[in-house]
């Protein structure tokens, strides 16, 4: 931290320090969270505050060691588990969507998963297709699970300790793009109940749905807009499992238009989803068809015209949003 | 050394243990014909000596994990029959409330996790209950069984590897029945001793003739008294046989008759009666008392079962969350 200002990423590490220093309950592993500092350097420091036995690094083991946080929460403590990236999280997948998510349906209530999962996603930092994938989408289809996205500083620093608190296994987002965001130290209260969905700034032409890595862009986008005359109101979704349709369906109700902004692939995409939603509860109020902007049909390239090309980028949010309000 | 006659006694009440999964499961096929029983039903017949011998080491509040041919050790652990049978059914009253089936038995109280259906699913699971307890202090143990194929999966290896690492109290229990599902382990496996994996992760590891639930019960307690003393985790082998098929869908066309029929002489049951017979502990009558009180027992809880409640449909998406949680 510098002067009054924090990074994303120190949000981030703040949240955990907190969380283990107010719960001996509380513990994270994962690989290289320890020694190294954390691959994003976001647990940098926290082996040398805590000690070994609540800052664990674990070997090369996701399936093992996301399942062995799912046991140590039936155990009764509330492990947090570090995924270096949502990539990797698919080898521990059957771990996460076959345990985490069915145990407590599946026991008759008997036994809950209160787990927390955090994962860096998203493309942007030309690492190509196997570190760069948007796969919350999947996660957030499997009932059972929590999805969130923190997205602004204040959700960086203080969704964690609603996750812990959850009964339920909980996974977490963190956008790559977003941890060398910078800003004032942001207060609790800027981070309500984690199950809202948030208006993050009033409009009322145009509702642009969005979450996590795609919010600066989707904020910045709508100040252009707004020196073209366009005024639209911007949401962050913030928990994409379950989703707060509530918000987003009053919001639409009032701009009579939908525009969607996902890092996922459009083919089954949350945005889908959402634009299908609202065509069955707001179709009576829309102005014009629900649109989405998500990534493009291809695994994520190397280099850097074609990672743009391929992930929804501010001047593609300002088309599409224009479009639909300038065919007024 | 315990006195003859109460040596005698608790050798009665292993092979009462045996006798009453093995007439539950029968029970449960012919349930299963009649289409009580629906879904896929594993049935244990044949190993019963594992779970009853095993289950005689670990104290109330260790953890018990198992795969989903876990009726024996639900029954074994001590679970209620009659909230067993009703999850067979599907019932609200079955222990699981119905939502889970012969393939997902469980019991919080009772620390029994599972019934999971994921070949090598729970050993990570089983890992993590060993370190919430090492982490807590606490001196529990967790047992988590699993089949030979288990050993196939990465899971497997990942999990040995964390609970030596980690000097978990964890024991490990392969139940070695030869094939999994139509796959013997000749076909399977490079090295066929599953315990030499075991100790090539550094770990104790030792075989015991699942067969023998007096080896097994001697074997368990030693390997909790060893994880209780705090020396890491202990892997145990245990050599068996299941009498029927995979499932009861499984046509058998991989093993011969003759090959069944030698390992039932040896069945855990068979073997512990004879034992007891020679030594003047049982006889004919007192046999048809064990069984028809055991009969009578199991008439009761499919009764219970056949009468319990089915879950109102409203309630389907019960269950997902805690309720009140979002
Ligand atoms: C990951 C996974 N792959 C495949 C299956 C299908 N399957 C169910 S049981 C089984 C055989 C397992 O054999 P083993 O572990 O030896 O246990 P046993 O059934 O002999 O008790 C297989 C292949 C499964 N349930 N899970």
């Amino acid at each position: 931290m510098n002067g009054d200002s924090i990074s994303y990423r120190e949000a981030v590490r703040e949240a955990i320090r907190e969380a283990i220093r107010n719960d001996d309950r509380v513990f994270l592993m994962g690989e290289d969270v320890g020694h190294y500092g954390g691959c994003y350097a976001v647990t940098k420091g926290l082996l040398q505050e805590f000690g070994e036995a609540r800052v664990r690094d674990t070997p090369l083991s996701e399936s093992g060691f996301v399942g062995a946080g799912i046991g140590a929460a039936l155990g009764g403590m509330r492990p947090i588990v570090e995924v270096m990236t949502v990539n990797f999280s698919l080898l521990a997948s059957d771990q996460i969507v076959n345990n985490a998510a069915t145990l407590r349906h599946m026991s008759g209530n008997q036994v809950g998963v209160p787990l927390v999962i955090r994962m860096a996603t998203g493309a942007g930092k030309q690492l190509a297709a196997q570190h760069s994938h948007s796969l919350e989408n999947w996660y957030a289809h499997v009932p059972g699970l929590k999805v969130l996205a923190p997205a602004t500083l204040a959700d960086a620093r203080y969704l964690l300790a609603q996750a812990l608190a959850d009964p339920d296994p909980v996974l977490i987002f963190e956008h790559v793009l977003l941890y060398n965001e910078t800003g004032p130290l942001p207060k609790a209260e800027d981070c309500p109940d984690m199950h809202k969905a948030l208006v993050r700034r009033p409009g009322s032409q145009l509702s642009l749905v969005t979450y996590g890595g795609s919010l600066p862009k989707a904020m910045q986008a709508a100040e252009i807009l707004a020196g073209r005359g366009l005024d639209v109101e911007v949401i962050d979704l913030r928990c994409l499992r379950p989703l707060d349709t509530q918000t987003i369906f009053t919001s639409v109700k009032k701009t009579k238009r939908l525009l969607v902004v996902d890092e996922g692939w459009r083919t089954g995409s949350l945005a889908g989803e959402i634009c299908a939603q609202v065509a069955e509860h707001c179709f009576w109020s829309l102005d014009a068809p629900p649109q989405r902007l998500c990534s493009q049909e291809v695994p994520i390239p190397y280099p850097k015209h074609l990672e743009l090309a391929a992930t929804p980028q501010v001047e593609q949010i300002v088309a599409a949003a224009a479009a639909m309000l300038e065919a007024r | 050394m315990k006195a003859k006659a109460e040596e005698l006694d608790h050798q009665l009440t292993l092979l009462r243990e045996m006798l009453r999964i093995r007439r539950f499961e029968e029970r449960c096929a012919e349930l299963y014909m009649a289409e009580k029983i629906r879904g896929f039903l594993h049935l244990y017949i044949g190993e019963e000596g594992v779970a009853v011998g095993m289950m005689q080491a670990l104290a109330p509040d260790d953890a018990v994990v198992a795969t989903y041919r876990e009726h024996g050790h639900a029954l074994a652990r001590g679970l209620d029959i009659k909230a067993v049978m009703a999850e067979m059914f599907g019932k609200a009253s079955g222990c699981s409330r119905g939502r889970g089936g012969s393939m997902h038995i469980f019991d919080g109280p009772r620390r029994f996790f599972g019934g999971n259906a994921i070949v090598a699913g729970a050993l990570p699971m089983a890992v993590g209950l060993a370190l919430a307890d090492k982490l807590k202090g606490l001196s529990r143990v967790t047992c988590c069984f699993f089949g030979e194929g288990a050993a196939a999966e990465g899971e497997f290896h990942e999990s040995l590897n964390l609970a030596q690492l980690w000097q978990l109290p964890l024991l490990l229990v392969c139940e070695n029945n030869g094939y999994a599902m139509g796959t013997a382990l000749a076909i399977s496996e490079s090295e066929q001793r599953i315990s030499h994996k075991a100790e090539g992760y550094g770990m104790v590891a030792r075989e015991v003739d699942g067969m023998d639930v007096l080896a097994v019960e001697a074997a368990a307690r030693e390997c909790v008294d060893a994880i209780k003393q705090g020396k890491g985790p202990r892997f145990l082998e245990c050599h068996t046989y299941r009498f029927r098929g995979h499932s009861m869908f499984d046509t058998q066309l991989y093993r011969s008759q003759d090959e069944v029929a030698a390992w039932q002489e040896k069945g855990p049951i068979v073997r512990l009666r004879r034992k007891l017979e020679a030594a003047g502990a049982l006889d004919e009558a007192k046999w048809q008392q064990l069984e028809d009180e055991l009969r009578q027992e199991l008439n009761e809880a499919v009764a219970f079962a056949e009468q319990a409640a089915l879950e109102p449909v409203e309630k389907l998406t019960w269950g997902v969350y805690q309720e009140g949680a979002s």
